[in-house]
């Protein structure tokens, strides 16, 4: 609740500014962002839908074993693991990572699965290396790898 | 049916079914069903509350910071206000890394730095502006906020690091 009084209040208040500035520019940027609500909103409850599906058949325990409070180090591990390999749309990740807090995995273990899924890819690899080179691709990889770790760490320490 | 009709119908199969599923469990007083539902409507409650308002900003954003005009900043000598631009760039962007790479060849044809090259994927990995919403409405404030100033620095780091192993190893971006 507290987070959509944050949008509210800030989409309220920069219409205004835009309004004031410039009231067709405004209305160019409502009806982009409409399009854009309008291309996200099916997929986006459509993985809804089976987010639902896998709480269901998926126990909480199972979640709280392997990525919960208790599972240190192993989870943290397993989480990075998980988010290097697996490509997750950045929509989708955020409602299974709100979940997982939920859950009662630790921030620190939602902040390497988030950055590790954004920023580490072994499925798009072959496609990276046609782009940088092998060597590069792998480097950046590797490397982002051990930011993110950093960064899992970091947040772990701070929140 | 013709193709068309099964294109255009083709996107709301999962939701007709579940909406067929819910009715059906309900009438027939089945457990798991309702339990499925009871927890597809918390989620849908949680994100409708900030999406429509997080699209108007990214929309407003859009046509105050048209992207076009936030390139010209990108050259080679370009320094501090040359990160920033990329940053900027990279916020502004949406999709996933691997729709990235095709940008990051444009900018090393247009003679980006390699520090900034990299820079620009980490910023379009983790700061996109629209995700960085979906963030906040899922994660909080604070988490986003925290992830973000710590990883801001770590890629700029990160950009300087290449330019430095790369220099003069005739690093290029292909184009495919």
């Amino acid at each position: 609740m507290n987070n959509a009084l944050i949008f509210i209040s800030f989409s309220v208040f920069t219409s205004l500014v835009s309004f004031l500035l410039d009231r067709q520019k405004t209305i160019l940027g409502f009806k982009k962002g409409l399009k854009m609500f309008q291309n996200i909103i099916v997929p986006f409850l459509n993985i809804l839908i089976l987010v639902s599906l896998l709480l269901f058949i998926i126990p909480p325990q199972l979640i709280v074993k392997y990525l919960g409070a208790g599972s240190g180090a192993v989870g943290f591990a397993i989480a990075a693991a998980v988010g290097s390999i697996t490509l997750i749309p950045g929509f989708i990740s955020y409602p299974i990572a709100s979940n997982l807090l939920k859950q009662g995995a630790s921030y620190s273990t939602v902040a390497v699965f988030m950055t590790t899924l954004m920023m580490v890819g072994v499925v798009t690899l072959p496609l990276e290396i046609k782009y940088f080179g092998r060597r590069v691709a792998v480097l950046r990889n590797l490397l982002n790898l051990a930011v993110a770790i950093i960064i899992g760490l970091l947040i772990g320490i701070i929140l | 049916m013709t193709k068309k009709t099964w294109e255009n119908f083709k996107p709301y199969i999962w939701l007709l079914s579940f909406v067929i599923f819910t009715i059906g469990s309900f009438w027939f007083g089945f457990n798991p069903g309702k339990t499925i539902y009871r927890s597809f409507t918390e989620s849908f409650i949680e994100m409708i509350v900030f999406i429509p308002f997080l699209f108007i900003i990214v929309g407003l954003f859009d046509v105050w910071f048209p992207k076009e005009k936030i390139e010209k900043y990108i050259g080679k000598d370009s320094g501090i206000k040359g990160i920033f631009a990329v940053i900027i760039l990279a916020m502004l962007q949406a999709g996933p890394l691997y729709g990235a790479f095709p940008v990051a060849y444009i900018l090393y044809k247009k003679g980006a730095s390699i520090k900034n090259i990299f820079i620009y994927l980490g910023a379009f990995s983790s700061l996109k502006i629209p995700m960085l919403g979906i963030e906040i409405g899922y994660l909080g404030l604070k988490f986003t906020l925290a992830r973000t100033l710590v990883a801001l620095p770590l890629f700029i780091a990160l950009g300087y690091f290449m330019e430095w192993y790369l220099k003069d190893k005739n690093f290029k971006v292909n184009q495919i």
